[in-house]
């Protein structure tokens, strides 16, 4: 008995032991960045995980004011906001008419918007540029936009659509039965029921958007139209010296993904994997 | 749902669907597949952006595959396979064994952890780790300097055997918690019986990884392998605010040499048949690896 435990324990020292260690390894670097952004040049030689001896958020001012990080947070909300409601929007219209409904090339249809979900930003980038500058688009905030809910829509529909499909049908058929019309049976029954799958895909939306940086680079030129992650790459490009204001830009962009992944983290992870075992 | 009684009807409901549809098709079509079938139609001219296009039939093609860089860029995505696929796959793998042990407390804790840095977009992720691997106060270098190891200092992502690798590091430190997530959601689906049967023919865990956890999350192993394939195929983000493909082309990947020749040399048409090389090339990968998965069940 005692030699089991003795065994026991030591396996499962090993184990919390890697686990631990590994832990470290991924959190480390956000600390590093998170210390250095209360630091004065001076005390960022003292070593990445020496404390500052006092926290000052001076550099957050600065970031803000003359790294124009609060330019940057405003566009990326504003962009953020749009494509999370609208791309949700359409999606839900979307999905419905997909899930429940029949009408001419309706597989067909489908297939096509499977291929947006496929296809790679990359491929398409070029001509959309063109595009968006005929369309007098280029370097403005629209341009970010509009493609952003294009490719959420390939996702969300797919995503909205399998869960309208499988929504019992005689509930549906004692919604029509009391006189309710398609929309309402969209809005009264199925979306209050759909709350847990809308809300998985508009964490989705949001955090490719949040996050992307190809688009933003290749519409925006100007610098008071870039979002945060496109500001923080180019800002670090430029002032490569200013570690402490680099770092204070670099919090303002993880913190809102962060907080949603602290308290949505089940809805992070469902989200995430169910997005990647259908989207493949 | 809608039941047709008549021809008027039937066309209502074809109108409705319509109106529900057409939101996100017009935008999706006129944003999305509009400029994929524009780009497979540059590819065959030559176009600077600003000029009318000169129709040159496979020319831009013909020459990819004779310029040096391009066939370079090609074989350094498929190198970050290692990083982005194999090994965090790897890794994912042995840490499934340890966190679906029974009693292991703080598992939800470690999952949420290891999968931080993929919630996070890659260019905070790029400029943390260029600090770590900065020459003169790096975290890497610091750490080696400490331990008395000086002589392994080096400036990791301006040498030319290095950078490579240390991209690659921070690739898999971001890809290993995404396989790790989907390898327990498979294992929650397995059989608690299969364990304990193995257990029974003294099966150790290791054993009992190889031959009960691995062929039960076959389909999330082949789900993990397409998707982190992709993402070392199109590796852009990451690369762009580490090394924008230095030193030399030791680093240069085929989506930033696309956006160089479309948005630096404004070569529009070369450019786009880089697009259309990448994009056959993932979903020719995608299609096998798929079709490998249907087959197996």
């Amino acid at each position: 008995m005692n030699r089991f435990l003795g065994r026991f324990s030591f396996s499962s020292f090993i184990t919390y032991f890697i686990l631990i260690i590994l832990t470290v390894i991924i959190i480390a670097p956000f600390i590093s960045i998170l210390l250095a952004s209360f630091k004065t040049p001076a005390e960022l030689v003292e070593g990445a995980f020496a404390l500052p001896d006092e926290f000052n958020f001076q550099n957050y001012v600065n970031a803000w004011n003359q790294g124009n990080f609060g330019v940057y947070t405003r566009n990326s909300v504003f962009i953020t906001f749009w494509v999370v409601t609208i791309g949700t929007l359409f999606s839900i219209l979307g999905g419905f008419a997909f899930g429940l409904m029949r009408f001419p090339l309706h597989r067909i249809l489908f297939i096509i918007f499977l291929i947006g979900l496929m296809v790679p930003q990359e491929t398409y980038i070029i001509p959309l540029y063109h595009l968006q500058k005929d369309l007098g688009l280029n370097n403005t905030i629209l341009a970010v936009i509009i493609p952003q809910i294009g490719m959420s829509v390939c996702f969300g529909i797919f995503w909205m659509r399998g869960f309208f499909e499988k929504f019992p049908r005689d509930l549906l058929d004692a919604a029509q039965m009391d006189g309710c019309s398609t929309w309402q049976v969209l809005w009264r029954v199925l979306v209050p029921n759909a709350t847990a799958a809308i809300s998985t895909m508009m964490v989705l939306f949001f955090v490719w958007t949040w996050n992307d940086f190809l688009l933003a680079l290749v519409m925006v030129s100007s610098d008071s139209l870039r979002p945060l992650p496109l500001g923080l790459a180019l800002f670090q490009g430029r002032w490569a010296a200013n570690v402490p204001l680099i770092a204070a830009g670099a919090t303002l962009v993880i913190l809102p993904s962060l907080v949603i992944y602290i308290f949505l983290q089940r809805q992070f992870i469902r989200g995430i994997t169910a997005g990647s075992l259908h989207g493949s | 749902m809608i039941a047709p009684s008549s021809k008027r009807r039937r066309w209502l409901g074809w109108l409705t669907a319509l109106a529900y549809l057409l939101p996100a098709l017009a935008v999706y079509t006129f944003f999305i597949l509009l400029p994929i079938g524009n780009t497979l139609l540059n590819s065959f001219f030559d176009w600077t952006g600003f000029s009318p296009p000169i129709f040159n039939g496979v020319e831009n093609y013909r020459e990819l595959f004779e310029d040096q860089i391009f066939l370079q860029a090609i074989y350094n995505n498929i190198r970050f396979i290692l990083y982005y696929s194999i090994i965090p796959i790897i890794i994912a793998l042995m840490l499934t064994v340890l966190l679906t042990r029974r009693n292991l407390i703080g598992r939800n804790f470690f999952r949420a952890s290891f999968f931080l840095p993929y919630v996070l977009p890659m260019v905070v992720i790029g400029v943390a780790w260029r600090w770590i691997y900065n020459p003169v106060f790096g975290l890497l270098n610091d750490t080696l300097r400490g331990v008395g190891l000086e002589s392994l200092a080096r400036p990791w992502l301006g040498d030319f055997g290095l950078a490579q690798p240390a991209i690659g590091v921070i690739a898999s430190w971001v890809q290993f918690g995404f396989c790790l997530v989907l390898f327990i959601a498979g294992v929650q689906n397995i059989d608690e019986s299969l364990y304990d049967a193995a257990k029974v023919d003294g099966a150790n865990e290791l054993a009992q990884l190889w031959h009960v956890t691995i062929p039960g999350i076959r389909a999330e192993i082949q789900v993990a392998a397409v998707t982190t394939f992709i993402y070392a195929l199109r590796s852009f983000d990451l690369v762009f605010v580490t090394t924008r493909g230095g030193p030399g082309y030791e680093t240069m990947v085929t989506s930033l040499y696309l956006y160089q020749n479309a948005f630096q040399y404004n070569r529009m048409g070369y450019a786009s048949a880089i697009a259309v090389v990448q994009t056959l090339a993932i979903l020719l990968l995608s299609f096998l690896l798929l079709k490998a998965t249907r087959a197996d069940q």
